[in-house]
């Protein structure tokens, strides 16, 4: 499922709603969370999981192309552990 | 403080103008929707925020860490998530304040 997928199966089960209102709470939704972990903000929805950053470590790498060793600066990514309800749903089929 | 869906469900009021209740709906569905698509095994790809994908694992040894027995851990599907480029590049900059 896209996005513009999931956009149409919330359009269908809420029709009192304008098809851009429901866009836009999309888009809404998923922006407050992107800029929630860009401040290192946790994200925490019960039954469906929790998304916070984990640290990875300065390290040396290299360019590919050169093979030079190249000094990679320590960075913060995105990590998701789902929640028990998404686990116990996905591993039964619910 | 961690972002929850009461926070999402301000934000869609605040920003959007539903009343409180067509926030909450919407919140809820968002991500009831997800789940459910999951639980049919079908991913789910979120252009700039990462995508939703399901892996099968076998069965593979394990051990209770409390008394040390050995016990199987049985086959299981399982959701993984992994960050678009967008969000990775706006995480990426956060610079940490341990």
């Amino acid at each position: 499922m896209t996005k513009s997928e999931l956009i149409e199966a919330l359009v269908r089960k809420q029709q009192h709603l304008a098809h851009k209102d429901v866009e836009l709470s999309v888009k809404c939704i998923l922006d407050k969370m992107s800029s929630a972990l860009s401040d290192g903000e946790r994200i925490e929805i019960r039954g469906f999981g929790s998304f916070s950053l984990h640290f990875r470590p300065p390290r040396m790498g290299r360019n590919p192309k050169t093979g030079e060793m190249v000094a990679l600066a320590g960075k913060y990514v995105p990590h998701f552990k789902p929640g028990k309800e998404l686990r116990d749903r996905v591993n039964n089929g619910g | 403080m961690a972002l929850t869906k009461a926070s999402l469900v301000e934000e869609l009021f605040d920003e959007l103008g539903l009343n409180k209740r067509e926030s909450k709906e919407m919140v809820e569905l968002f991500f009831e929707e997800i789940r459910r698509d999951l639980e049919r095994g079908e991913s789910v790809k979120l252009s700039g925020f990462g995508n939703f994908d399901l892996r099968t694992k076998k069965e593979r040894p394990g051990r209770n860490p409390k008394t040390g027995e050995e016990i199987p851990i049985s086959a299981r599907r399982v959701v993984t998530f992994r960050p678009g480029q967008k969000l990775k590049l706006k995480v990426e900059a956060y610079a940490g304040r341990e």
